[in-house]
């Protein structure tokens, strides 16, 4: 069900914005307007949707015009074109009252410099939106601490934002947009300012609590790595434009242009590519019908140094060396149990590449993939990079 | 050539609105002229009824809880002000006193709202800005020729001719400061749904307090160096003093007054700025 609605939203700076739209409308570009008029294009004719409960990015470098277009939704800046339809409403035709109204009910907006009213307490801050709402003291209060409890800032509510962290700032800033409980949130660049750790930790808590909230989330950001983090669907801007939407994915693996393809190129792969789509078939042998030999065998066919040890049921029983396994055949054994060493390094399928790293590198051994304590894969050094210079690589190869 | 040119008959246009103001202005001066002489006797009055040794008591309490306990500033309170009365001052002082809290009391009823006004009108602002250079850089004494033609002598055209000489630092200002706000601020305000009365109140106004302080202080300062120069037509106080000395050539005589206003001066500057250093307004 589709919660944001924008059609044809265009916004012209300048003297003359309808001249400006017009000209837009002739198929004259941005440069070409500002060369003629002097009138600098915002956001040139953007289109989309976004669906209840979804994340939407859009992304864009710094003067691509999406921190214009984000301001357009909740009318901060007037369109010079075009509308915004909020739940079949349209905002664009709206007056001044209705326009606080639906501001105040539905719009949440958290701000790349945190936006917080420094002369506040944290409380006076979280509870802005139901103040000015004219929503009775206590209840200010009541939801104000809640908003604050479930971005994990209890205790500070006395306190002033001079006197708190960066992170702890935007924390008080997302909570001042969730107080009032608006069905939709407008985030412009809300993890921009803050550093990459603080930024991560925010990241994922925003997963969380939306995972709960199930809001519907407008994050403008520069970051791709970000965007392909959070977003359920990501808008390419570029000049105003919108030139790509579509998933994380279909953004990755089908750029529709020079522009996007470039992006894409500088992400860091690692953060994109799971465990999963990099593992490789692994070399096994079945603990109940082979021994020792039959390991070195294998070992040796495939031109390996250790081999995984898993039951009839793919069960993941460990792992032996060729060391072990020859000491094991001269001694006369017959299985591996004794050998078998059960300490290795697992993850899960689902596990972003870049948290494989380290075991990697740590390990002498592939780190083994594993589901229901089924093995499904293993990974090792070479098939890693092979993923972050190419596409990934399929479980067949 | 220059000389073919007739002079632009710019006195005579003055001295004719003067007077037409003075013939057909008197209701609308009238009811001013009343409010203050009332207004100002009651001040005045009120501060003279206080003995000298509760009021320095009082001042000096005062000012040691607005300083947060700064005692240099309190001591200078206690010691300037015995000087004074000491010196016999003390009820020039006063009436000084209630002089400068009226106009500038009068200066910030109007500045503060004219400033709120050219902060949200920038049409506004072009008109009223050349105004308030005009009324700040005219020679003070000029104003005091109409003040006089409109209300007499005495503290009343004293107040008025202050006023206009003071009032342009709380205006400007107060649109300095109220224009300072950051706009990621004054969005946030709109973003949550403020209505621009709400957002005047609860962010503009408390962020802009600190530069508005800092235009009050100035206001102060120039209705007290208005001091002299409104004695000359008749508002009592120690310009009186400070004048009659010059006239008569009393070194000493002049010496003692002025430092008089001089201490009077130092301790309304230096509250006003421990009003302002309040963390968290």
């Amino acid at each position: 069900m589709k919660k944001i609605e924008v059609r044809g939203l265009t916004k012209v700076f300048g003297r003359n914005p309808r001249l400006g739209v017009k000209l837009l409308n002739q198929g004259k570009t941005k440069k070409e307007i500002l060369e003629k008029t002097g009138m600098t294009v915002g956001v040139n004719n953007a289109s989309f949707e976004v669906n209840t409960g979804e994340i939407f990015v859009i992304m864009g470098l710094s003067g691509s015009g999406k921190s214009t277009l984000i301001r357009l939704i909740n009318r901060l800046i007037e369109p010079s074109a075009g509308d915004v339809f909020i739940d079949g409403e349209n905002l664009s035709k709206m007056n001044r009252n209705q326009l606080r109204e639906i501001r105040r009910k539905k719009l949440g907006m958290v701000f790349q410099k945190f936006g917080l009213f420094p002369h506040r307490t944290i409380l006076e801050n979280a509870g802005y939106g139901l103040e000015v709402q004219g929503v009775d003291k206590e209840e200010i209060k009541e939801k104000a601490f809640e908003a604050l409890k479930m971005v994990g800032l209890e205790g500070y509510e006395s306190q002033y934002p001079d006197q708190l962290s960066g992170g702890m700032q935007q924390r008080v800033g997302l909570a001042r947009a969730l107080a009032n409980d608006p069905d939709v949130l407008l985030m412009d660049e809300a993890f921009s300012a803050l550093d990459p750790l603080i930024r991560k930790e925010m990241q994922d808590e925003l997963i969380v609590l939306q995972s709960k909230m199930k809001k519907t989330i407008l994050f403008i950001t520069h970051d791709l790595d970000e965007a392909l983090k959070l977003g359920d669907r990501i808008a390419l801007m570029k000049d105003g434009i919108i030139v790509q939407i579509g998933t994380p994915e279909e953004i990755m693996t089908n750029p529709a242009n020079e522009y996007v393809e470039k992006f894409v190129e500088d992400v860091d792969r690692s953060k994109v590519f799971s465990a999963q789509q990099v593992m490789i078939k692994p070399e096994t042998i079945e603990a109940e019908r082979h021994g020792p030999r039959v390991a070195l065998q294998r070992m040796k066919k495939a031109g390996i140094s250790s081999i995984y040890v898993v039951d009839k049921n793919q069960n993941l029983l460990g792992i032996i060396t060729a060391e072990a396994a020859s000491k094991a055949a001269q001694e006369g054994q017959k299985d591996v149990y004794a050998v078998l060493d059960k300490d290795v390094p697992i993850v899960g399928p689902d596990l972003p590449l870049n948290e494989v790293f380290d075991l990697i590198y740590d390990s002498p051994i592939p780190v083994a993939v594993v589901r229901d304590n089924k093995l499904i894969g293993i990974i090792i050094r070479s098939t890693v990079i092979a993923a972050l210079a190419r596409n990934g690589v399929k479980n067949d190869e | 050539m220059m000389n073919n040119i007739p002079q632009i008959p710019i006195v005579k246009w003055a001295d004719e609105a003067v007077e037409y103001l003075r013939n057909n202005g008197q209701w609308f001066f009238e009811p001013i002229k009343d409010g203050l002489n009332f207004t100002t006797d009651f001040l005045s009055d009120a501060l003279i009824s206080i003995p000298p040794l509760i009021f320095i008591l009082i001042l000096v309490a005062f000012t040691v809880f607005i300083t947060k306990k700064n005692w240099g500033i309190s001591i200078f309170v206690l010691l300037g002000l015995a000087l004074i009365e000491n010196l016999g001052y003390w009820e020039d002082t006063m009436l000084t006193l209630s002089l400068i809290i009226t106009s500038s009391l009068i200066s910030i009823v109007i500045g503060i709202p004219l400033g709120i006004l050219i902060s949200r009108n920038k049409t506004m602002e072009k008109v009223i800005t050349p105004i308030l250079d005009f009324m700040q850089t005219m020679p003070a004494f000029v104003y005091l020729i109409p003040a006089v033609s409109f209300f007499g002598i005495g503290m009343v055209p004293g107040i008025i001719a202050s006023v206009i000489f003071s009032m342009p630092p709380v205006v400007r200002l107060t649109n300095l400061g109220i224009s300072e706000v950051s706009t990621e601020l004054i969005e946030a305000a709109d973003a949550f749904g403020s209505t621009p009365m709400q957002k005047l109140i609860k962010v503009q106004l408390p962020m802009a307090k600190n530069t508005i302080m800092a235009g009050i202080n100035q206001t102060i300062m120039l209705s007290l160096s208005m001091v002299v120069i409104a004695s000359m037509i008749g508002a009592e106080g120690l310009g009186v003093e400070v004048f009659r000395a010059v006239t008569r050539n009393q070194a000493g005589q002049g010496f003692a007054s002025g430092l008089s206003v001089v201490i009077l001066a130092i301790i309304l500057d230096r509250l006003t700025q421990a009003l302002n250093v309040q963390r968290h307004f």
